[in-house]
C-alpha cells in the first residue's frame, strides 16, 4: 500500500480505537458548506496525484489530495474538461473535496452533476478498510453504484481516497449573449430553450438580465446565436462572467446577508420570498440573499417541489440542509452504521444525528 | 487467477430454486387474498408457468405465487404481508432481463408490475414524464414525440421492456454514449420499501438533500425497493441524424479508429462495431448493406442541426479514413439511416436464425484493449468448439459476444456457459467489468467473485440491509455470498493476495 494511504489508514484505525471523531479537511475551501465541522482534522493531501489519464478513454483517475486546478490543467492540455464545471471556492480545492461536496457549476443543467460522471471511487471506511466501487469504464452495472452515492456524501461515509471521473472534450466554439427579461419571462425562455435542440451550456438571470452560453461546433453555435438573438459578450468578458458566477465572485454573492440555495423544478414559478435572486441551471437553481427564517424559505422551496439549503452565512442552528422524510432518514442512519459504525467521520456535517 | 474453466461442471443453483411447498403456498395465498381481488393472484402451476423465467431462459423456476396488483396500495399490501411472513418478493417488469434478474423464488411471490402501466403526466415545458413502472420504454418517446421530445435510453428491447425494469437494471442502449444511461435520465423514483412504506428518492429538481440514494437505487436489481412511479427527463429530439458505416480489414484497426474519433473530440450519438462473423450472420437476414468482406465494420451516428451534422460527418469521415477505413458510406436519408441500423438492431434475432440457441454476454472493457480481447475470444472459439460473433457498443466499451450453442445438448450448454464466463473474467483482467448493462441477476453471480473482494462485497450487503433489513426483496440476486464464491472456485486475486485465505481451495 502507498505510504501516504497507509498513514491515513493508521489515522482512522487510531481514531477508532480512541473513540475520536475525524473532520476531513484538505484545502478547507468548503468549510462554510454544511453544518459546523467537528472532530480532529484529517488532512488527506499527502495522498495526491493523477494515477491514470487516457484522453481517448475519456476517463481520469486521481487521488483525493490532487489539487483540482492541477487536474483541470492536465485535462485542458488535452482539450478535455470536467463536464460538471465544479466550483473551486479557493486555490487549494482538491479532487476529493470536489467529489465529497458534490457541487456542480453552470454546465450542470445541460451536462449533468458530479455524480453523473463518477465512474469509480475508493473509500477508506470507518473500519479502516479500503473499498473499491465501480471502475473506469462508462457502463458498469456490477454491484450497487456506491461510487456515485459517495458524490455529495460530505465525508459522512468515509474518506474518498481516489476517484475515476468521466471527462469530455471541450467544445470547439462558445458564445455568450445577454437579453433583457424579467424573472417570469426569463424562466419561460430558459425552459423553452431547453426543450429545443440548442447547444445551451449555461444560463443565468439576475436583475432583469438573462445571460446564455452556447457551446458546440462552430456551425451549431452560429445557428443558435442567430436564433436566440441578444447582445454578444466579448470572449474574455464572457469567461469572467461565468467564472464569477461559478466561484461566487460576482457582486450578488458578496456581503453579509445569508446565501440560500433553492433547488426546484426548472419550470417552477418565481419563488414568493423576500430577497435578491440569481437564477441558474435553466431555472432549477435559485440563489437567494435573504434573512427570512429557515422555516419560511424551506416551506417556499417545498411548495415549489424542491428544497432549500443555507449555503453560506446565516444561522445554521436549524441545520444547513432540509430535513429528510423519516423513511429516508432511517436509510441514512443505517448506511452510516454500515460504512462508519463508530461515527468517526464528519459527525453532524450533513445532519445533526448522522 | 490461473484456473481454467472446466467444461463439464453444472452451474451452482441460484438461491430459491426448488419445489414449491404447498402448505406454505396456501398459508401465504390466504393472507394475500384478504387484501387483494381474486384476479390479482395466481397459484396454479399452469397459470404461474409463464413467469418461470425472463429473457435468460437458461434458468427456470416456478414461483410459489404470482401477484398482479393494479395499484400502489395493493403493492404495499403485498409487501406488508410478505414482510410480516418473511416471504421473498421478486419484482418483475416486462420480463426481458437477460441476466435472470426476475427469476422466481420457489418460496416467494413473483410481483408483476405490468398492470401499473399508465403515463401519469407529461409536462412538455418542464420536460418531465411521470410514469408507472409497467409503462414500456418506447411508449414514453411515442407520447413525447408530438412535443419534439424523447426519452433517451434505448435498450434493444425498448418496444417491450418497462421503465421499472430499466430502473432496476440501469439500462443503456445504442445512444447512451452521448445521452447517458437510465441513471442520467431519471429524476425521481417513488418506491415502496420492503415493509410497504413509501419512500421518494430524488425529486423533479436537479438534486435533493442528503445522500444521493437515487444513484444507488438505480441499477439495484429490485433488491432495495419496489418502484411505483418514475419521473424521467425528456430531451429535445435532434433535427437530423445521419449514420456512417466504415469498413476495416482488421479488428484492431477498427478499435484504434474508435479511439481516434474520441481523441479528436467527437462524441457520436451512437458508435457500434460488428466483427466479420456478426456481419455475415446479420446481412443475409437484415439486408442492411454491410460490407461482407470487412474484418469489422463501425456504425457511427451524428445528430444535431443540419449544419452541425454536415460538419461532424465530414470530420468523422476524415478521422476514419486516416485511421485506416477501407470504405465509408454515409446515409443520405432517414430510410437509409434506419436500414443501416436495422442490421445492428437485429443481431440477436439473426443469431437465433443461424443457431438453435445463443448466449449473449455483456462485459465492458477499456476501449484500447479491444483488439486484444477480440483475438482472445477468437482463440476461445477453438477451445470451446463454439462460434462467437461479436457486436460491440464501441463508444462505451461494452461488448456483446454472442456464443452460439445448442441448448438441447447439455455439453454444448455447459461449454457455452464456461465460454461466457471466461470472456467476462478476461474483461475484469483488462480493467473492465462483468456487466455493462444487462445486470448480474443470477447469471453473473460467479464472475462477480472475480471482480470484487470480500470487504467490498460485504459493503454491498450492508447497503442492502440499510434499505431492506429483512432481505426479502429479490434475495440471492446480483451480489454473491461468500459461500457461493467459494463454490464458483475462481477467486478475486488482488495484488497477489488470495481473497478467502481461510477457505480450502478446490
Amino acid at each position: 500500500m502507498d505510504p501516504a494511504l497507509s498513514e491515513l489508514t493508521e489515522r482512522v484505525r487510531a481514531a477508532r480505537a480512541a473513540h475520536q471523531s475525524l473532520c476531513i479537511r484538505a484545502g478547507g475551501t468548503k468549510d462554510f458548506y454544511g453544518n459546523q465541522p467537528r472532530g480532529e482534522r484529517l488532512d488527506p493531501r499527502s495522498f495526491r496525484g493523477i494515477v491514470d489519464y487516457e484522453p481517448s478513454e475519456l476517463v481520469v483517475t486521481a487521488r483525493c489530495g490532487t489539487p483540482l486546478a492541477e487536474l483541470e490543467a492536465e485535462l485542458a492540455a488535452r482539450g478535455q474538461m470536467l463536464p460538471f464545471e465544479p466550483p473551486h471556492f479557493g486555490d487549494s480545492a482538491t479532487v476529493g473535496g470536489c467529489i465529497a461536496a458534490g457541487l456542480s457549476g453552470p454546465r450542470r443543467a445541460s451536462a449533468g452533476a458530479v455524480r453523473d460522471f463518477v465512474l469509480g471511487a475508493t473509500l477508506l471506511d470507518g473500519q479502516a478498510q479500503v473499498l473499491r466501487f465501480g471502475g473506469t469504464v462508462m457502463k458498469n452495472v456490477a454491484g450497487y453504484d456506491v461510487a456515485r452515492l459517495l458524490a455529495g456524501s460530505l465525508g459522512t461515509l468515509g474518506l474518498i481516497v481516489q476517484a475515476s471521473i468521466k471527462v469530455l472534450p471541450v467544445a470547439a466554439e462558445h458564445a455568450t449573449m445577454q437579453l433583457e427579461a424579467d424573472e417570469a419571462e426569463a424562466l419561460a425562455r430558459m425552459n423553452t430553450w431547453a426543450g429545443q435542440p440548442l447547444p445551451v451550456s449555461a444560463t443565468a438571470w439576475h436583475a432583469g438580465r438573462l445571460t446564455v452560453r452556447l457551446s458546440g461546433s462552430a456551425a451549431a453555435v452560429r445557428a443558435a446565436r442567430e436564433r436566440l438573438g441578444g447582445g454578444p459578450l466579448e470572449p474574455a468578458a464572457a469567461a469572467q462572467l461565468w467564472y464569477d458566477i461559478r466561484e461566487h465572485a460576482a457582486p450578488f454573492f458578496q456581503g453579509p446577508a445569508p446565501l440560500w440555495r433553492l433547488s426546484v423544478p426548472s419550470s417552477a414559478p418565481p419563488a414568493q420570498v423576500a430577497g435578491d435572486q440569481l437564477i441558474e441551471w435553466g431555472g432549477a437553481l435559485r440563489w437567494l440573499r435573504s434573512s427570512e427564517p429557515a422555516a419560511t424559505l424551506r416551506a417556499a422551496a417545498t411548495a415549489l417541489g424542491g428544497h432549500a439549503t443555507l449555503f453560506r452565512g446565516g444561522d445554521r442552528s436549524a441545520g444547513a440542509f432540509t430535513p429528510l422524510a423519516p423513511s429516508l432518514a432511517d436509510i441514512h442512519r443505517r448506511l452510516k452504521g454500515q460504512f462508519d459504525p463508530d461515527s468517526i467521520f464528519n459527525p453532524g456535517r450533513m445532519f445533526k444525528d448522522l | 487467477m490461473t484456473q481454467t474453466a472446466t467444461l463439464d461442471r453444472a452451474p451452482p443453483a441460484p438461491e430459491g430454486v426448488g419445489a414449491v411447498d404447498p402448505h406454505r403456498q396456501l398459508e401465504v395465498l390466504q393472507a394475500l387474498r384478504a387484501h387483494l381481488p381474486q384476479d390479482c393472484l395466481l397459484a396454479h402451476a399452469e397459470d404461474t408457468r409463464p413467469y418461470e423465467c425472463d429473457g435468460l431462459t437458461m434458468f427456470r423456476q416456478l414461483p410459489m405465487l404470482v401477484a398482479l396488483p393494479r395499484t400502489e396500495q395493493q403493492v404495499a399490501s403485498i409487501l406488508r404481508i410478505c414482510h410480516r411472513m418473511a416471504v421473498p418478493v421478486v419484482p418483475r417488469g416486462a420480463g426481458t432481463s437477460l441476466s435472470g434478474g426476475a427469476l422466481p423464488h420457489a418460496q416467494g411471490v413473483l410481483l408483476s408490475m405490468a398492470r401499473l402501466n399508465q403515463i401519469v403526466s407529461l409536462d412538455p415545458v418542464a420536460r418531465i414524464a411521470v410514469v408507472q413502472p409497467g409503462v414500456r420504454n418506447q411508449a414514453i418517446s411515442e407520447q413525447a414525440a408530438r412535443h419534439g421530445l424523447f426519452y433517451a435510453p434505448d435498450p434493444s428491447s425498448q418496444i417491450a421492456c418497462s421503465i421499472g425494469g430499466n430502473v432496476a437494471e440501469n439500462s443503456g442502449g445504442v445512444h447512451c454514449v452521448k445521452y447517458g444511461l437510465t441513471l442520467h435520465n431519471v429524476l425521481r423514483v417513488r418506491a415502496l420499501l420492503s415493509d410497504g412504506t413509501v419512500a421518494v428518492f430524488g425529486s423533479q429538481a436537479l438534486d435533493s438533500p442528503g445522500l444521493d440514494l437515487l444513484a444507488v437505487l438505480i441499477g439495484s436489481e429490485g433488491m432495495l425497493a419496489v418502484a411505483t412511479e418514475v419521473s424521467v427527463r425528456l430531451l429535445p429530439r435532434a433535427q437530423l441524424a445521419r449514420c456512417a458505416i466504415a469498413s476495416f480489414d482488421d479488428v484492431e484497426t477498427a478499435g484504434n479508429a474508435v479511439a481516434a474519433l474520441i481523441g479528436a473530440g467527437i462524441i457520436p450519438a451512437g458508435l457500434e462495431m460488428m466483427d466479420r462473423a456478426a456481419v455475415a450472420m446479420v446481412e443475409p437476414f437484415a439486408h442492411a448493406g454491410y460490407d461482407l468482406g470487412a474484418a469489422a465494420i463501425l456504425l457511427c451516428e451524428s445528430d444535431g442541426t443540419p449544419e452541425e451534422v454536415a460538419d461532424e460527418i465530414e470530420r468523422i469521415e476524415q478521422v476514419l479514413l486516416k485511421a485506416g477505413a477501407t470504405r465509408i458510406s454515409v446515409s443520405c436519408d432517414e430510410a437509409e439511416r434506419l436500414k443501416f441500423w436495422a442490421g445492428r438492431k437485429n443481431a440477436f434475432p439473426a443469431a437465433g436464425r443461424v443457431s438453435p440457441d445463443y448466449y449473449c454476454t455483456d462485459g465492458t472493457i477499456p476501449r484500447k484493449r479491444l483488439g486484444e480481447v477480440l483475438k482472445a475470444i477468437e482463440a476461445m472459439e477453438t477451445k470451446y468448439g463454439l462460434r462467437c460473433p461479436n457486436v460491440f457498443h464501441a463508444g462505451d466499451g461494452n461488448l456483446h459476444p454472442l456464443v452460439l450453442y445448442d441448448g438441447s445438448d447439455p455439453a454444448s450448454r455447459a461449454r457455452a456457459e464456461a465460454f461466457g464466463e471466461e470472456i467476462l473474467e478476461l474483461c475484469v483482467r483488462v480493467g473492465g467489468t462483468v456487466t455493462g448493462e444487462h445486470g448480474v441477476g443470477v447469471e453473473k453471480l460467479g464472475t462477480m467473485c472475480t471482480q470484487f473482494d470480500t470487504a467490498t462485497m460485504d459493503a454491498f450487503f450492508g447497503v442492502r440491509r440499510a434499505f431492506d433489513p429483512g432481505g426479502i426483496l429479490n434475495p440471492g440476486k446480483a451480489i454473491p455470498t461468500l459461500a457461493r464464491c467459494a463454490e464458483y472456485g475462481r477467486m478475486h486475486v488482488h495484488r497477489g493476495q488470495v481473497k478467502f485465505p481461510d477457505l480450502p481451495r478446490f
